[in-house]
């Protein structure tokens, strides 16, 4: 039987790579993984489509009455949002933990953020990605952007930035729970994000009890960002509060994520 | 680092998990270079004391050394300097071999051109040829193994835990990695921490050797020294009802008999001559009317030493079950 150890050709020193070199490490291996298994992009990309059309076909005639909505470029957001939010690799974080490759990966000196933030670098590379069919999708049913290419690119890092930040929430069950049904759950939670929002008609539409309720959800801000985006041109402030809203949700949602991951990493 | 100092030092250790006490006090020292056999029966704490040494789990009281290092107060320092394959091969298998192992040299800093020689070191031990390149979840039992084995030797650890390496595999299988094992701390000078539940690998293998019973050290020793702690020959009688203690008695009576031992309804007598003892004993049972199924001599087995600490032979516990 051949003998692998009675020579090596050099001598190597265990040391810590660094924050920067794990988190590419992890993201590329993330990358790799997800290029592999492009059939779990479908449902991200049939979903927004599906609910692009039917909400459009249904609701158009009759938002339209509202003057000066044009109601396809209204829903374009929604269907950007719906193609981006839970789109993570928090199902194979559960696989890591349930086959013993997170514990391969936590006995190495890796900084554990890194192990956090390789995936979500990766996730936001395929975030961004996905927001690309939807955009064109506008287009071919004639939506046009006020703020030109310019504002078509703050539109799908608005949403990026967005998916990115609502990840924390299915990484933070991964970690916690290492069980799958939870993760596929924590969609859940994204319902009462877009539905209690100005998702079918303008929050001066909508009934009293909802429109209050529209006013304390961060999404309702990040839709109205990516509106203006579309139909008003540059507006500094409506953008500011998208992103100071998509920036709330991403410290509530990485400090969970970050948690469950130090609890799962060092387990008391 | 101290160069002096045993590669692995515990004292009082302890953990917890809820009411249970799953370790209870261990003290060990496992010196440098030398292969530790860690042995018990499902549940007895092994798996548990290997996770507090990788820094995988706090214990709830005690110390520990590893390399010289707290695996609590300075975890990244005894990370560089351990590898380990725990139980089952833990490994991605939407990963090529080599993409793997890439992986795992990135983690632990090396560059690129260190990756790539120590990947042309451990080929051999990984042996597997243009799988290399194909994704893991296409590997064998035996070669996800020999992969794990080279994950955790990426880095030229000083110390390798091994928890059940050859578990769930083929006969050839087993006896490649056993050999590499053998082959890694004659050559390299590793320290080898090993659970088994194959007691010829521990007795072939190990300097020295742990009984874990209940989460308390048990015994220890190099196989020979609790071999002979067992007397030199050794004469078991299966019997066909249980033991009777007429019977026992009867046979601790019998001249040149060193101790009995009865487990069910196996007897074991222990002797410095079992050859002039046997027949003598064959006498006694038949002229007590004790049923006797079968009778051997033969000289002890670690699992007989495992069978007096432990109550029971390791040999007949259930292989591959998860232990704690």
């Amino acid at each position: 039987m051949a003998v692998a150890t009675d020579a090596t050709s050099i001598t190597v020193h265990a040391r810590k790579a660094g924050f920067f070199r794990d988190t590419f490490a992890v993201a590329r291996r993330a990358v790799r993984a997800m290029l592999r298994d492009l059939e779990t992009v479908i449902p991200a990309l049939c979903v927004p489509v599906f609910m692009f059309a039917v909400t459009v076909g249904a609701l158009q005639d009759f938002a339209e009455n509202i003057p000066g909505l044009d109601y396809r470029a209204f829903q374009l957001p929604v269907a950007v949002l719906f193609a981006v939010t839970g789109v993570s690799r928090a199902i194979t974080v559960v696989t890591d933990i349930q086959t013993g490759y997170f514990d391969r990966l936590v006995i190495t000196p890796v900084n554990r953020v890194a192990l956090l933030l390789g995936l979500m670098m990766a996730d936001f590379v395929l975030i961004v990605a996905l927001t690309i069919p939807v955009v064109i999708m506008g287009f071919i049913v004639g939506v046009s952007f006020e703020t030109g290419p310019l504002g078509i690119v703050a539109f799908m890092l608005l949403a990026g930035l967005w998916g990115l930040v609502y990840n924390g929430f299915p990484y933070a069950i991964a970690f916690k729970t290492g069980n799958v049904a939870a993760v596929n759950l924590s969609f859940l939670l994204f319902f009462p994000f877009l539905f209690m929002t100005t998702l079918f008609i303008p929050q001066e539409q909508m009934t009293p009890w909802l429109s209050t309720i529209a006013d304390y959800n961060p999404v309702t801000y990040i839709l109205a960002a990516e509106r203006s985006l579309i139909t008003d041109g540059w507006d500094p402030a409506v953008i500011l509060y998208g992103l100071l809203s998509t920036v709330g949700v991403g410290v509530l949602s990485l400090f969970l994520a970050l948690a469950a991951l130090r609890g799962r990493a060092t387990r008391k | 680092m101290s160069q002096e100092k045993d590669a692995i030092v515990t004292r009082g250790l302890v953990r917890e998990f809820g009411p249970v006490r799953a370790v209870d006090g261990i003290d060990l020292s496992v010196r440098r270079g030398e292969i530790y056999g860690f042995l018990g029966p499902n549940g007895a704490g092994k798996t548990t004391v290997i996770r507090m040494l990788i820094t995988l789990l706090s214990p709830t009281a005690g110390s520990i050394e590893v390399a010289g290092y707290d695996p609590v107060t300075q975890p990244d320092q005894v990370r560089l300097r351990i590898g380990a394959a725990l139980q089952e091969a833990a490994l991605d298998d939407k990963q090529t071999g080599r993409e793997l192992l890439t992986l795992q040299g990135r983690l632990y800093g090396l560059k690129e051109r260190e990756i790539a020689s120590r990947m042309g070191d451990l080929t051999d031990l990984i042996d597997i040829g243009d799988a290399m390149g194909r994704m893991i979840g296409t590997y064998s039992g035996g070669m996800k193994r020999r992969l794990d084995l080279a994950a955790a030797l990426i880095h030229q650890p000083e110390i390798l835990f091994l928890d059940e390496p050859t578990t769930g595999l083929d006969p050839i299988s087993r006896n490649r990695i056993f050999v590499e094992v053998g082959q890694i701390n004659t050559n390299l000078g590793v320290t080898i921490f090993l659970t088994t539940q194959y007691l010829e690998e521990a007795d072939a293998l190990a300097h020295r050797v742990g009984i874990i019973d209940r989460g308390r050290l048990a015994a220890q020793g190099t196989p020979l020294e609790l071999k002979h702690s067992r007397g030199s020959d050794l004469i078991i009688i299966n019997l066909e009802a249980p033991v009777s203690d007429q019977a026992l008695e009867a046979l601790q009576s019998l001249p040149n008999v060193d101790a009995v031992d009865a487990h069910d309804s196996e007897l074991t007598v222990s002797s410095g001559n079992g050859a002039a003892l046997v027949s003598a004993v064959a006498l006694k049972l038949n002229e007590m009317g004790v049923g006797v199924r079968e009778l051997t001599l033969r000289t002890p087995t670690l699992d007989d030493v495992f069978l007096q600490v432990t109550g029971s032979r390791l040999q007949r516990e259930e292989a591959g079950q998860e232990e704690d």
